[in-house]
């Protein structure tokens, strides 16, 4: 049953990130070269719809939270790294797969290199650990942090993506 | 053929939708709550192939991530066959070896397009594992559940990529 839920919410996913092109290395390039934000509307109209639901469906008590630690060294160090990343490739792990399958070949290159990248994480976990565990503030939301209802976070959240939405489109990003 | 578009807010919307069926569905049926992400499962298939190798590894990191198929691994062969799918059916899958805007700054070349991809790869898959997830699992899940870890990481992931992307596509005249 897992296994088949995760294969048909998969080819959904997946068709959607193709079919709105978010997942081709001309959209991700020209995003962080800041000249199309196609994937930036794409990411915040689905956080803030996504975030509506998730903690209504949450504070109702139907649902768990898989939060991850708030590792600042890791997240600061990793992040970086990543940028650093993504713009060589113009793919993240999630837009390399499709990008093959829509026939963009040098894609499987990105792919490799994936792999090879998570083997070597992997091979150096054990020695990366004081990087990992510096300024680990625990599993935390941003809500619990400044001590508010997780509620106006999603309508700063929101009025955050409309102003944003409104710039993008006058200015035909 | 004329591709099909789909607007990125109207696709924005439907993986937030989908993000919430994903949380609700899985925890009604398998009775464990499931967030889409792609990474973790490049560190298990890295693992599979990297034990199909070399039998007797011990290593903790495989050990904590556990190289088994699971929902997500399910997940990310979900993408890759719903992108082909409607790659396929919305006109828009094309061979591709050099994409244009790789092409009109370093030229026609795929050898060099394939370094890139796959050195970024490495990076790419290494900073996501030590920040602990990458533009799915942070910048869509975890932002999602208002985590402060992953606010964070969107952060760090979109400043460095605005930052290398420009020192290497932009040219200077």
């Amino acid at each position: 049953m897992e296994l088949v839920l995760g294969l048909v919410f998969g080819v959904i996913f997946g068709s959607i990130l193709t079919l709105a092109k978010v997942i081709r290395y001309e959209k991700q390039v020209s995003a962080v070269l800041l000249k199309d934000m196609t994937i930036i509307k794409f990411m915040f109209s689905a956080v803030v719809v996504g975030s509506i639901g998730v903690n209504v469906l949450y504070q109702m008590g139907l649902i768990n939270l898989h939060l991850k630690p708030m590792m600042i060294g890791a997240i600061v160090v990793g992040g970086i790294l990543f940028g650093l990343g993504w713009a060589m490739t113009g793919y993240c792990p999630g837009t390399s797969v499709a990008a093959l399958a829509e026939g963009r070949v040098h894609a499987l290159f990105a792919i490799l290199g994936m792999l090879v990248g998570s083997m070597i994480f992997a091979n150096l976990y054990p020695y990366l650990k004081p990087i990992i565990e510096f300024g680990n503030l625990g599993k935390i939301t941003i809500y619990q942090y400044f001590n508010v209802s997780p509620y106006i976070i999603i309508v700063i959240l929101a009025i955050f993506a409309i102003g944003i939405f409104y710039f993008f489109e006058t200015k035909k990003l | 053929m004329k591709e099909r578009v789909l607007n990125p807010y109207i696709g924005g919307i439907l993986v937030g939708i989908l993000a919430i069926l994903i949380v609700y569905l899985t925890t009604v049926l398998i009775g464990d709550t499931k967030f889409l992400g792609t990474s973790t499962t490049f560190v298990k298939m890295a693992g599979l192939i990297e034990k199909f190798f070399v039998h007797d590894i011990s290593n903790q990191y495989y050990d904590k991530v556990k190289l088994t198929i699971d929902w997500q691994f399910m997940f990310v062969i979900g993408i890759f066959l719903g992108a082909l799918i409607s790659s396929i059916l919305s006109g828009s899958f094309r061979i591709e070896l050099v994409p244009p805007i790789f092409r009109e700054r370093f030229g026609n070349n795929f050898i060099l397009r394939a370094v890139f991809a796959f050195i970024g790869g490495i990076f790419v898959a290494f900073g996501a594992r030590l920040a602990d997830g990458c533009p799915s699992g942070h910048g869509l899940s975890g932002m999602m559940q208002l985590s402060l870890g992953s606010l964070l990481a969107v952060i760090v992931f979109f400043s460095s990529a605005i930052i290398f992307a420009n020192l290497i596509y932009r040219s200077r005249r």
